[in-house]
């Protein structure tokens, strides 16, 4: 090859590394979105993220926090953990500093949350990454607003037993767990195992590999044992193959309990009625089309052609995640505003008081628009979870329908396990547990 | 004109077996050893170190063990995220199971748990060549995989299978500062790409390069084929190990069995065929090529978009990052088979002679 033209490649080259792209306006609530839109688990991981968005230009265009105005970049991390870290690093800097950070995956979770002690970052995890986090004393800068993988497996466990008329029905059952084989996957085995204990049932655990296609082997094992239940703790392609495979091994759909990341519209459009009868649980909000934060978004945002995504695809399951988690994250915003001053912008570590000092009654919710889609939450110092509901809903061909009360988690189960695991992740660190003043700061 | 060697000549057998017999050549690593030593950890930002640099020099360091296996000895293996995974394993073990322990020998003994194993995977190259092997050494990968996720022992029965480090320091120096990680990967890294270099130049990496062109034709001259082979799986799964316990310790902090997926092995593979095939600044061209390129891609992109008035999205730069850098693949190997590092040595020829070719 030709030195010349090289060299000219070298040049271009550098020349671009150099340019950084355009810094976001001071006076700016920056927040950093992770989000996946492309690989494997891109149709479950693109509603979320236009949701995520859609509901920080919805906040900009109502107004800001008390007049500050959000600024946001996205970075692609396609659900790998090194390229989810490289997103972390090139945006917690940015706009003066990111103010929370959601990774949207468990693997960046857990790597993220050796960061951000040392960074001075809030780690948001709606309904996802590490259960034990919700202990507030030992893990200072995670969130798990709102639900964890316990809080899901309870509520599953107890909507069976509601099924089957009362808890002590479970005796002798057997419930198979089909998960992803990863942290994600594994998170609700300790608390089913407890569960197991108390009640007696008999409880399988059938990995599959990821993604998640290869399940022949699995519903073999389910064909063969032929469980009361099965729990689906899948994420993306899973889902749907699992749904497939069900059907093809003829185990009822109606016996089985998908987690809140296995329940959404695109896990069961491919399998249609196939998948008619299949439940899973909600972390709180269902699809929501009818709710006012909905119509919102569509009147000041895709109306003037400012939406993120299919407008038709506002108010699915996902996408409503995307701007409850959000949503979640803004409040924490304000909450800090209302201590640290109305109309500035809060540091990191301003944010994560304000997230340990949600308390987000009927009333503002209603005035969010989240009216109907979720109910009051408020979080502690200890407490950074601040709530344990869920509902069931059931796919019924065409759309989700719920088709059970509120369930809470048992606190006495939960409880217990959050002390006992974050107790050892602390002694394994070496962290003492916060005191009281630590709490006020 | 800049690298003329009229008037360098040498007198003693010493000065011809230098690593680097051209002056040029030592004053120029001199120089990049001090910038990366003493300039970058004062003027690469934060980002830049933690993001792009520590990533960047650990998979050099990976690089490097796979060509020592590769490149030097014709062993094609598709096992190094494997081997990455024992080292990273092996090290969190030795050093959460014995309190105390420094950083360092948890490293070394990562590195040597991973050699054990890759000398276990090795024992199909004594049979098998070429393909084959790599499809043998593939059963590395996936039992890496199963073992990791099924056998707690080795994650310390945590429930959710992830692990994680902290408190990390080495003398007593804390390991949290971006440089404090970027200048101990930087020490390991050119510790190990020294020693690794006058290895190759020594008897053993002979006896490597003996089997890689003609395996027959080795056995025949006297040397011995197990040993050689073994010997290579060996040192390079200690590399790889190390590499793949800092990728943990330092890069990651914590981590799961997908850090070390099937997807790091072939994209190790790729960084030695691209960067070079035996050679050790291949590794380092390939590593940079395949870790970094991507990373400016997909910052530039958006900038560039911006230029010609014209807005990008998330999913189109992730999309056109994908096809411009498989493209500059297919184009780099079309170019030049023999990869970057060929390209750069035919560049200090042309230099040799610049301005006057013939």
């Amino acid at each position: 090859m030709k030195l010349k033209s090289l060299a000219l490649a070298v040049a271009a080259a550098s020349a671009l590394a150099g340019a950084a792209p355009a810094f976001a306006q001071a006076k700016e609530q920056f927040i950093p979105v992770l989000s996946y839109r492309t690989g494997a688990y891109a149709p479950n991981g693109t509603p979320w993220a236009n949701g995520y968005v859609d509901y920080l230009k919805l906040v900009n265009a109502r107004g800001g926090i008390n007049g500050v105005k959000l600024s946001f970049e996205e970075c692609e991390t396609g659900y790998d953990t090194a390229r989810s870290v490289e997103c972390y690093e090139r945006l917690k800097g940015k706009g003066g500093g990111a103010s929370l950070v959601q990774p949207l995956s468990t693997g960046a979770t857990f790597a993220i949350t050796e960061k951000a002690p040392i960074d001075k970052i809030p780690v948001v995890t709606v309904g996802y990454g590490r259960s034990e986090s919700a202990d507030g004393t030992v893990f200072k800068w995670n969130f798990p607003i709102a639900g964890t993988y316990w809080v899901a497996a309870d509520a599953i466990i107890q909507a069976i037993a509601k099924k089957e008329g009362g808890l002590d029905k479970l005796k002798g059952k057997k419930i198979a767990l089909i998960y992803h084989d990863s942290p994600y996957g594994k998170e609700p085995i300790p608390l089913l195992q407890e569960r197991a204990k108390m009640h007696g049932f008999d409880l399988q655990l059938l990995p599959v590999t990821a993604p998640g296609v290869e399940q022949k082997a699995t519903w073999l094992q389910v064909r063969q044992a032929r469980p009361d239940y099965v729990l689906l703790w899948g994420w993306g392609v899973m889902n749907s193959t699992a749904l497939k495979e069900a059907q093809a091994t003829g185990y009822a759909r109606e016996k089985m309990y998908g987690v809140w990341w296995a329940g959404a519209e695109p896990d069961v459009k491919d399998v249609g009625d196939g998948a008619k009868g299949y439940n899973a649980v909600t972390m709180q909000h269902g699809a929501e089309p009818q709710s006012k934060l909905v119509k919102d978004v569509v009147s000041m945002l895709h109306d003037k052609n400012q939406g993120t995504g299919p407008k038709e695809e506002v108010g699915q399951v996902l996408y409503m995640r995307g701007a409850m988690s959000a949503m979640l994250g803004v409040e924490g915003i304000r909450a800090a505003q209302e201590r640290f001053g109305k109309g500035k912008v809060m540091t990191g570590e301003q944010v994560r008081w304000g997230l340990e000092n949600l308390n987000l009654t009927q009333a503002k919710l209603d005035g969010l628009g989240f009216a109907g889609v979720m109910r009051p939450i408020s979080t502690s110092c200890t407490d950074h979870m601040g709530a344990a509901w869920a509902r069931i809903h059931t796919w019924d061909g065409k759309a989700w329908k719920f088709t059970s009360d509120w369930l809470q988690a048992d606190e006495q189960i939960i409880k217990p396990l959050v002390k006992s695991t974050a107790a050892k992740y602390a002694a394994e660190k070496k962290l003492t547990a916060r005191t009281p003043a630590d709490c006020q700061s | 004109m800049f690298y003329r060697e009229n008037g360098q000549f040498k007198t003693s057998y010493r000065a011809d077996q230098q690593v680097f017999p051209i002056l040029q050549d030592r004053v120029a690593i001199g120089l990049v050893l001090i910038f990366a030593f003493a300039v970058v950890p004062f003027l690469a930002s934060d980002y830049l170190m933690r993001a792009i640099l520590i990533p960047f020099v650990i998979i050099s360091l990976a690089a490097l063990g796979v060509n020592v296996l590769v490149g030097y000895c014709g062993q094609i293996s598709l096992g190094s995220g494997a081997f990455m995974a024992v080292g990273a394993y092996g090290a969190y073990n030795f050093f959460v199971r014995f309190p105390g322990l420094p950083l360092i020998p948890a490293l070394i003994l990562g590195g040597l748990c991973a050699t054990l194993f890759g000398i276990l995977f090795g024992l199909p190259s004594l049979r098998v060549k070429g393909l084959y092997l790599a499809v043998a050494t593939l059963a590395a990968q996936f039992f890496s995989d199963w073992m990791f996720l099924r056998i707690k022992w080795f994650t310390l029965d945590t429930p959710s299978g992830s692990v994680s480090v902290s408190n990390l320091q080495v003398f007593g120096w804390p390991i949290e500062s971006a440089a404090s990680k970027y200048l101990l990967c930087l020490v390991v890294l050119v510790v190990v790409a020294v020693l690794t270099k006058n290895l190759v130049r020594g008897a053993i990496g002979r006896e490597w390069m003996a089997i890689r062109d003609m395996d027959v034709a080795a056995a025949v001259i006297g040397i011995r084929p197990m040993y050689a082979k073994l010997s290579a799986f060996a040192v390079s799964s200690f590399i790889i190990g190390v590499a793949g316990a800092l990728w943990a310790f330092v890069y990651l902090g914590a981590w799961e069995p997908a850090a070390f997926s099937v997807d790091q092995s072939f994209r190790l593979l790729f960084m030695v065929i691209i960067g070079g095939l035996g050679s050790i600044t291949g590794a380092f061209f390939g590593a940079a090529f395949i870790t970094v390129l991507p990373i400016v891609l997909n910052q530039a992109l958006p900038v560039i978009a911006g230029w010609f008035g014209a807005q990008i999205s998330t999913v189109g730069i992730a999309h056109a990052e994908l096809m411009i850098f498989g493209g500059l693949i297919v184009w780099f190997l079309i170019v030049e088979p023999h990869g970057l590092a060929k390209l750069w040595s035919t560049g200090k020829q042309k230099l040799r002679l610049w301005p006057f070719p013939h």
